[in-house]
């Protein structure tokens, strides 16, 4: 039950989106570019800090140092999220010299869901939707001049989203 | 192929807003099918965005990002008409890619 109801929502919301690009991206031009990828080598997928379970070991994982509140960082997400499937959450900072932002579930399977790379030139926000099993504080790591600093809120979560 | 990604990059002064949604299972591993078998997991490992030979943006993905991914961002230096390479690879080594133009 909890499963085909969370599959169902996320669907909707998810065509809601997909009709709102839907137009502009008809528009582009589909070319044949090779992927990326090599641009970012030097920027390898963190297997291991997904592969964490908790969150002080992710975090070690991923930044290998620790990290302290910072109230420049604003974690904007729902108090309550219906479904723990699709949970919208974003952050946004006024540090200076960010140089990677991070989402931590810490109730999670695995307490890593996110991490991005924010090259200089790139505004030091994120709007993501992440997947959340319960009631869980959300923790937005923030990596500026290299120091690491995070916001934490907790959401609370009616249904599970790891298909229950 | 590219049906599976979906980029709006709206320009407002020098700054682009990207918003992208992609088309993905992101299986956890975690959840059974039907018959009570495991399905097996299936997510994105890595999305990139490219503007003018630079990568401008990189996310790195768990299985806890949502199916049918959306990500926002922005980022500096844009201009009308410009070209932003998107393109993602997932745990199967399965890949897509897309180019977008800045409007």
């Amino acid at each position: 039950m909890t499963s085909s109801f969370s599959r169902t929502a996320t669907r909707r919301i998810f065509l809601k989106g997909a009709g709102l690009v839907a137009l502009i991206g008809l528009g582009n031009a589909v070319l044949h570019a090779p992927p990326a990828l090599a641009a970012a080598n030097d920027d390898k997928y963190p297997e291991d800090a997904f592969k964490q379970k908790n969150t002080s070991d992710a975090i070690k994982a991923l930044y290998g140092r620790d990290h302290e509140a910072s109230d420049k960082i604003k974690l904007d997400a729902p108090e309550i999220a219906e479904n723990g499937g699709v949970v919208p959450i974003s952050v946004t900072t006024t540090l200076p010299n960010v140089t990677s932002i991070a989402f931590i579930v810490a109730e999670n399977p695995s307490a890593l869901a996110a991490s991005y790379k924010i090259p200089e030139g790139t505004v030091p926000a994120v709007a993501n939707r992440l997947k959340m099993a319960k009631t869980s504080n959300v923790i937005a790591l923030v990596e500026a001049g290299g120091k690491l600093y995070s916001a934490t809120k907790e959401v609370k979560v009616t249904v599970g989203g790891c298909g229950g | 192929m590219a049906a599976s990604i979906r980029v709006r990059a709206i320009l407002n002064g020098d700054t682009a807003e990207v918003q992208t949604l992609i088309q993905h299972p992101m299986d956890t591993g975690l959840v059974k099918d039907a018959k009570g078998e495991l399905i097996p997991a299936h997510y994105i490992q890595q999305l990139s965005f490219v503007h003018k030979d630079k990568t401008v943006f990189l996310a790195h993905w768990g299985t806890a990002v949502s199916k049918d991914p959306y990500v926002k961002f922005s980022f500096k230096g844009a201009a009308k008409g410009d070209e932003l390479k998107v393109s993602w690879v997932d745990n199967k080594g399965a890949t897509d890619n897309l180019t977008a133009t800045v409007q």
